[in-house]
């Protein structure tokens, strides 16, 4: 059984990567948008695992990264959505184009 | 000289109470701060008494002269080993007497205003302004140096800018209190730089030392500012005259006299003190302080005769055709001052010579307390009739007896008749002029005549004159009035026999002046011809005073609009000054000096404006900004790396 190339994991990383990129752009509910960077996030964390395998096997340190992420990833959801609900509180909406008030 | 060290006391004790009013005044009930201020001035007055006394009958005398003291004196700025600003106290014979004169005119002054200010919501306040007053004359009536003279100088500008505009709900107080200070504070130029001439030449600022080394005609410095010279006249000329300047701007001289008679929008009482009996008489101080220098230079003795004979004449001319009660004595005001300065003109240095210093002083003195008189006179007629017209007034001599009585004392006083005593010192005046320059004397004993017009003619029109006037409200003369009113009449009788000569001289010597009465008999004369005049006229009511007035006609109404000058300052200020000066430079302020900063600014905002739509405040544009650029900039690195 042939290894699958690096390069076709990196496809898939790319390709979610820029998934997440399309979703943030586009969706105006805050919590779409939140989870278009969850998609960002894991796409790094595939670049890292992928590497860590591919180029170096003997290490861990792209494993141990990868973990990182993931913690940092739940507590940055857990303040984002922190965020959100204050959001929801003061303007009766988690639409994003609804809180801009910080402009000229 | 450790005896006088309590001398101290006497200006600090009006600051004292100054703080006290001004800080502490409003939350005193009713009159209280009033009392205060009048205890203080009590103390002030005995401790003057005191002093003056020490220094004439025990002290001041060393080998028959009066000696000039410094009691007390601290430095408090030094600017080099030679040069300081100190204060400290002198004390000589006008010091002494000055001290005297004004603590005593401003304790009657505060008597008098515990009725006429009473129900006034900032009663608090006037006291405090008038404490302030006290302080800043005082201070300067005693000042060692120049600059000490200056600083108190200004101080007492200031509290008669803010006593002036005292109503300052009334557009017309508010104005004269801003043509009083600017007016004055024009004059004071002059003065600093006269200062500054002095103090350079001289090296220092001290009296004294000033003195010592300009008297003496071989020292370095006095040959440096005789030999110095500029459009034909010496530095030490020019100093004077612009030191004179400055005394004449407070002494009301012509041609910077016009803010006097404006600055009557104050409360009576403050014109009895300020513009009557103290401050006005600053500018003679002043001259009279620098004598020793002034004697030296005779150019500048001539200026000091000729705007003092001028002013004199001027203002009695004015004063005979004014309306306003207080105007008329403004006007007296300005000449009795102007036969003062006239006085110092004609004396010279030492002894006999000396005469018209010391009848200058001895005017200032007894003027000081009839005017001051005169002035809470008015005061009290104001007070009961509610207007400042002569011809609202009228038959008043049976419904107020006792400001009748003291005002009569007062004019005959003024008019110069015997035994009262504006005859003594104007007698000294006049016979000190006729020495020394036979015109001066001449228009001096018109001017005499002049006022014993224009001075009864108002005591005609207000106490007799309309037999069947009515008053409707009676506003009565309080306790505190009548006090102040009998002590000043009592002064103004007595003040003449004080023997002058004995105690102030030019040089501190005392000489004699013998009475020649062959030469007081034209004065009396003339002022009886004055008094007849007015009692022809204006005893009853009659048609007279308008016919000569029409016949007069273009003299009349000249002197009615007071020779045109207020007129002349206007169209010196309005036409040339603002449109020659003012407009251009103001052109140059709008379009040069601030259309650079306009246009740097509207650049700015147009620029800004171009760009502002950037900051959305959607989020998401903004992630789309960071990500072109992150995409720029990869872009770039990859294409350019190599």
């Amino acid at each position: 059984m042939s290894q699958i190339p690096l390069s076709h994991i990196l496809f898939v990383s790319t390709a979610l990567f820029f998934i997440g990129m399309y979703g943030f752009f586009t969706r105006r509910n805050m919590i779409t948008m939140l989870m278009s960077v969850e998609l960002i996030l894991n796409s790094v964390n595939i670049n890292f695992v992928a590497f860590n395998k591919y180029l170096f096997p003997q290490k861990m340190e792209g494993l141990f990264f990868t973990l990182f992420i993931i913690t940092i990833a739940a507590a940055e959801a857990a303040v984002a959505i922190a965020i959100i609900i204050n959001l929801y509180r003061s303007h009766r909406s988690v639409d994003i184009e609804d809180a801009d008030e910080m402009k000229y | 000289m450790n005896q006088f060290q309590y001398i101290v006391y006497i200006p600090l004790l009006p600051l004292l109470s100054f703080l006290l009013l001004g800080l502490f005044g409003k939350k005193l009930p009713g009159r209280i701060s009033g009392f205060i201020g009048t205890l203080v001035l009590l103390a002030v007055t005995l401790l003057s008494v005191c002093v003056a006394y020490e220094y004439f009958f025990l002290d001041g005398k060393q080998d028959g002269v009066y000696k000039l003291l410094v009691p007390f004196k601290f430095t408090w700025l030094s600017f080099s080993p030679g040069l300081s600003i100190d204060m400290g106290i002198t004390l000589d014979g006008i010091s002494a007497m000055m001290l005297v004169v004004v603590s005593l005119v401003s304790l009657m002054v505060h008597l008098f205003s515990l009725d006429y200010m009473k129900g006034e919501p900032r009663f608090s306040v006037y006291y405090a302004f008038l404490s302030l007053f006290t302080f800043s004359m005082l201070g300067l009536v005693v000042a060692t140096n120049i600059f000490q003279i200056y600083i108190f100088w200004e101080l007492v500008g200031i509290s008669s800018y803010l006593l002036i505009g005292f109503y300052y709900e009334k557009p017309s107080a508010v104005a004269a209190a801003k043509k009083a200070f600017i007016v004055t504070r024009f004059a004071d130029l002059g003065f600093l730089v006269g200062i500054l001439m002095l103090a350079f030449y001289a090296g220092s600022l001290d009296f004294e030392t000033i003195m010592q080394t300009l008297r003496n005609g071989n020292s370095p410095q006095s040959l440096a500012i005789t030999s110095a010279s500029f459009l034909g006249f010496s530095a030490l000329t020019w100093a004077l005259v612009l030191v004179y300047a400055g005394g004449g701007g407070k002494s009301a001289m012509f041609p910077l006299h016009i803010w006097l008679p404006d600055a009557m929008e104050g409360p009576t009482p403050v014109s009895a003190l300020i513009h009557a009996a103290t401050m006005v008489v600053a500018g003679v101080y002043l001259v009279a302080r620098l004598f020793p220098i002034f004697s030296f230079n005779n150019a500048a003795l001539e200026v000091v005769t000729f705007i003092g004979t001028i002013s004199a004449l001027l203002a009695a001319i004015i004063a005979c055709t004014q309306t306003d009660i207080k105007r008329v004595l403004a006007y007296s005001t300005m000449s009795q001052i102007g036969y003062m300065m006239l006085a110092l003109g004609v004396s010279r240095y030492g002894g006999e010579h000396g005469l018209g210093y010391t009848a200058s002083m001895f005017h200032l003195f007894t003027h000081a307390f009839f005017k001051s008189l005169l002035f809470l006179c008015a005061g009290a007629v104001i007070h009961f009739v509610h207007s400042n017209e002569m011809k609202d007034m009228g038959r008043l001599a049976k419904l107020m007896p006792l400001t009748h009585l003291c005002f009569l004392v007062a004019c005959l006083s003024i008019a110069g008749v015997p035994p009262f005593s504006g005859f003594f010192s104007k007698e000294e005046i006049l016979s000190a002029a006729y020495r020394h320059n036979k015109l001066v004397y001449g228009i001096g004993v018109f001017t005499a005549g002049l006022t014993a017009f224009y001075m009864f003619r108002l005591y005609f029109s207000v106490f007799w004159n309309k037999t069947n006037k009515e008053y409707h409200h009676h506003a009565h003369t309080g306790p505190m009035m009548k006090i102040a009113l009998v002590c000043l009449a009592l002064f103004s009788i007595v003040s003449g026999f004080v023997p002058f000569s004995k105690y102030i001289s030019s040089d501190g010597v005392p000489f004699q002046v013998e009475a020649e009465w062959m030469q007081s008999l034209l004065p009396i004369a003339v002022a009886v011809l004055g008094i007849l005049a007015a009692y022809i006229l204006y005893f009853k009511e009659s048609s007279r005073p308008e016919i000569i007035a029409r016949n007069f006609g273009a003299i009349y109404r000249t002197a009615y609009r007071k020779f045109y000058i207020d007129e002349l300052y206007l169209f010196v200020t309005k036409k040339i000054i603002f449109n020659g000066i003012g407009r251009p430079a103001a052109w140059i302020d709008r379009n040069i000096v601030d259309g650079t900063m306009n246009a740097i600014a509207k650049l700015t905002a147009r620029l800004s404006n171009l760009i502002k739509g950037f900051q959305s405040g959607q989020l998401q544009a903004y992630v789309m900004y960071f990500f072109a650029g992150v995409a720029g900039l990869t872009l770039l690195i990859i294409y350019l790396w190599k």
